[in-house]
């Protein structure tokens, strides 16, 4: 009975303490002393002074190892703050973070996209960074140009420091480009347009083979029975279409916005835009070109890991998808075709951490933003050549470590070299604009919807968003 | 939830309207109601009212405030042609769903009743509905894949062409509607058998003295006595199928995918409302489309209890 009784009291003290603990950080109120053996819910706090907890969140699983041991080397240089990370696939860390900004909690320190940002900004829920940066002297010109700009809105508040970079290259299944006699080098020559695809898409046809054996450039293809596409597809095209159609696009002269960042019209209705899609919707309907119906699914990296596509666009931080155990091939990476603007194009992303308003410790998380943007945690990043830091000396170190390996990615970095970049169209109502287009695009790449009505359309309703 | 029905006067009392007496019970009863009723306030009043309020207002999801709008988003709802595209897609859906689901359960539990007395055989078909949805809707996306699915690795041994379930508009909202059929018709079964259980087994030996066949007696034993249980049944699901979300959002979502789509084919009235509160950060909208979706469920749920007359039973 007295055993029962003591149970009981044990048990509702361990509730209280993860009740106290589940009840946000009221200062001290987790701290509670636990001398209960067996309930070991609060840390032992015997450090001289507090410790802070900051709580991280980032999206790409690859990248957690290597933030951990920034972590832990800012930890170390930081007795008193705590850095917790945690990490959410893609499609779920955005509905958290939202869920976490409605209910006043969430987390310190987040990782940033420039598609989402303007949309907190609007709402208040971000710590504008420019005290802090002039107060600590943190010098923004110490990235990849054009990147720290990204993070400031229009009244010259700085949301982000930079911490990543990306560009688009193609990936190329060695095995099958080498079947078909073709290299990398001649990729790299390949010259495209929208009207016939130029000698980029002579590489894609002659590529594409049929259930017979027929390749895409002898007479005798069969586009209704194909057994290797030339051009695989990453996925949905979407409104921006980064991995998909933006390179070739932008290697028209097309731009998303009239203004970038923060423009009030958009682009869509750009005869060139149209030309591009409409390019790809005939690709696929030759049978050159994975149709869009199979990357929806399950996604272009699946199909292409199938063996089922030989070449595909896609971006820098997929490097390591490509070089892993998942990929059942070697592959080699090739830039982006010279379009008819007579250069190549790739979209420039930056991702950036951002501090949350609810945050009680804004000091601390910014202490944490500020190393992680800092060539002492973007060094411990570049050695692992999981993405390409912000800072050119750091990326230098990812380029370096891959050579190591004998992958060449100079196809991504030569972007940055030859200053063929255009930035990522920033807006403050990216998903509603992304769900006008996506769907529109689904239409036209099925070949339901002529591609410059349906843009021509899309553009005035996306333009009315954009003014209102 | 016993309806108001035309009834013959004799036989319904009316009791319902009559306070009970609980002579002097009352004092205990609260205490026993009133856990019951604090959920009630907490979980479902107060967060329905607040919502028909969020609703006439201009709520941003994120900065977690709004300011009154008055009826902006009612007369917004009037004009926006994408919410009717949406119901009218969840309608289809639930139509598929329905009658799919109810012709396969009431065989499944005429067979239960009928040939098997195995609580194995009963315990198995409950499988699928105690997998949870999102399982359920990943293991199909798999299965019915293209390129990938094992579905279509068979009818390819058929020499069929590989059938896109998920990504051709017009296929989208039937393979939504059968694997939540296959989901869920074990278990509607299991309301239905329990149904059947009502039935005097003297009926049909009687049926079965007059010459009538194992088909007849269906026709006019079974049927027409199941009414009240499959009236039941029906307004459960109906219900349920127009508020179909998971499994919608997490197919055609997929790896990467656009929830909704192909081309909006499958964006059911939740995706929408889903859309405009956590994607656009639009809650006051989101909160306007909620309230019809309830005003058009109470429609529905009151039209079908008053056409099937479920408060009623043939047996006299």
């Amino acid at each position: 009975m007295r055993k029962t009784l003591w149970r009981l009291v044990a048990v509702s003290f361990a509730v209280t303490l993860i009740a106290a603990a589940c009840g946000g950080d009221d200062d001290g109120a987790a701290e509670a002393p636990a001398e209960e053996p067996g309930t070991a819910a609060a840390e032992p706090a015997e450090a001289p002074t507090e410790t802070v907890t900051i709580e991280y969140w980032l999206w790409d699983g690859n990248q957690q190892p290597y933030y951990e041991q920034c972590a832990a080397d800012f930890e170390a240089a930081n007795p008193t703050i705590d850095v917790e990370i945690v990490q959410f696939g893609w499609g779920d860390y955005w509905t958290n973070v939202t869920a976490g900004f409605a209910s006043a909690s969430g987390p310190d320190v987040f990782t940033d996209h420039l598609a989402r940002y303007p949309e907190f900004v609007a709402s208040g829920v971000l710590v504008p960074l420019n005290d802090f940066v002039a107060r600590d002297g943190v010098d923004t010109g110490a990235y990849f140009p054009g990147l720290a700009e990204l993070w400031v809105d229009d009244n010259g508040n700085r949301y982000g420091l930079p911490k990543d970079f990306d560009t688009i290259a193609l990936v190329m299944n060695s095995d099958v480009i080498a079947e078909a006699g073709v290299t990398a080098e001649d990729f790299a020559a390949a010259q495209w347009n929208p009207d016939d695809g130029g000698t980029f898409q002579q590489l894609i046809m002659q590529l594409s083979i049929d259930a017979n054996g027929n390749r895409g450039d002898s007479g005798d293809f069969d586009s209704g029975n194909v057994e290797i596409y030339g051009l695989g597809l990453e996925g949905n095209f979407g409104a921006f279409g980064q991995t998909t159609f933006s390179a070739f696009a932008g290697s028209t002269g097309f731009s998303f916005l009239d203004v970038n960042p923060f423009g009030d019209s958009a682009n869509y209705d750009d005869p060139r835009l149209a030309a591009t899609i409409d390019w790809f919707a005939r690709m696929i309907d030759e049978g050159y070109a994975v149709p869009i119906e199979d990357v929806e699914s399950l996604g272009g990296t699946t199909v292409f890991q199938n063996g089922s596509a030989a070449v595909m666009a896609d971006g820098s931080w997929k490097i390591g998808t490509y070089l892993g155990a998942d990929t059942p091939f070697p592959v080699e990476f090739a830039p982006v075709p010279v379009g008819p603007s007579g250069s190549r194009a790739s979209m420039f992303n930056g991702l950036a951490d951002s501090i949350n308003q609810n945050s009680e410790h804004q000091e601390e998380a910014w202490q944490w933003v500020k190393y992680m943007a800092s060539a002492a945690c973007q060094d411990i990043i570049g050695e692992s050549a999981v993405v390409f830091p912000a800072i050119p000396s750091s990326a230098d170190l990812a380029v370096a470590s891959h050579e190591v390996n004998g992958v060449d990615v100079s196809a991504f970095t030569v972007h940055v070299d030859e200053g063929t970049t255009f930035l990522f169209p920033i807006t403050d109502s990216a998903s509603q604009i992304e769900a006008l287009v996506g769907p529109a695009m689904q239409e036209i790449l099925r070949g339901q919807a002529d591609a410059a009505d349906r843009l021509a359309q899309v553009a005035d309703e996306v333009d009315a968003i954009l003014g209102s | 939830m016993t309806a108001a029905v035309e009834a013959p006067p004799a036989r319904r009392p009316q009791s319902w309207l009559k306070p009970v007496s609980l002579h002097g019970g009352w004092r205990s009863a609260i205490w026993f109601l009133l856990p019951a009723l604090i959920g009630f306030v907490a979980f479902y009043l107060y967060p329905a009212l607040r919502g028909v309020y969020i609703s006439f207002t201009d709520w941003n999801l994120i900065a977690n405030r709004g300011d009154w709008v008055g009826t902006d988003n009612y007369e917004r709802l009037l004009d926006d042609r994408q919410v009717w595209e949406s119901l009218k897609i969840t309608f289809r859906y639930t139509i598929i769903n329905i009658v799919s689901q109810t012709i396969l359960a009431v065989a499944i539990a005429v067979l239960m009743d009928r040939l098997t007395k195995s609580v194995l055989i009963r315990g198995i078909l409950l499988f699928p509905w105690l997998i949870p949805n999102v399982i359920v809707a990943l293991l199909w996306v798999w299965m019915l894949d293209g390129n990938l699915g094992v579905v279509n690795e068979f009818l390819g041994w058929f020499g069929m062409e590989p059938v896109r379930f998920f990504t051709d508009t017009d296929k989208v909202i039937p393979t939504l509607a059968g694997i939540n059929t296959w989901r869920h018709m074990g278990y509607t079964a299991l309301l239905i058998f329990a149904g059947l259980q009502t039935i005097p087994k003297s009926l049909y030996e009687a049926a079965a003295l007059d010459g009538a066949s194992e088909g007849q007696m269906f026709k006019d034993v079974t049927i027409p006595l199941l009414r009240p249980i499959l009236a039941l049944v029906l307004v459960i699901t109906v219900v349920g199928s127009l508020q179909v979300f998971d499994t919608v959002f997490v197919a055609t979502g997929g790896f990467g995918g656009q929830p909704g789509g192909p081309a909006n084919a499958s964006r059911v009235i939740y995706l929408y409302i889903y859309q405009y509160a956590f994607d656009f950060n639009q809650l006051g909208y989101a909160a306007t489309v909620s309230v019809l979706l309830v005003v058009i469920l109470l429609a529905i749920t009151f039209l079908q209890l008053k056409l099937l007359r479920a408060g009623e039973s043939d047996l006299a």
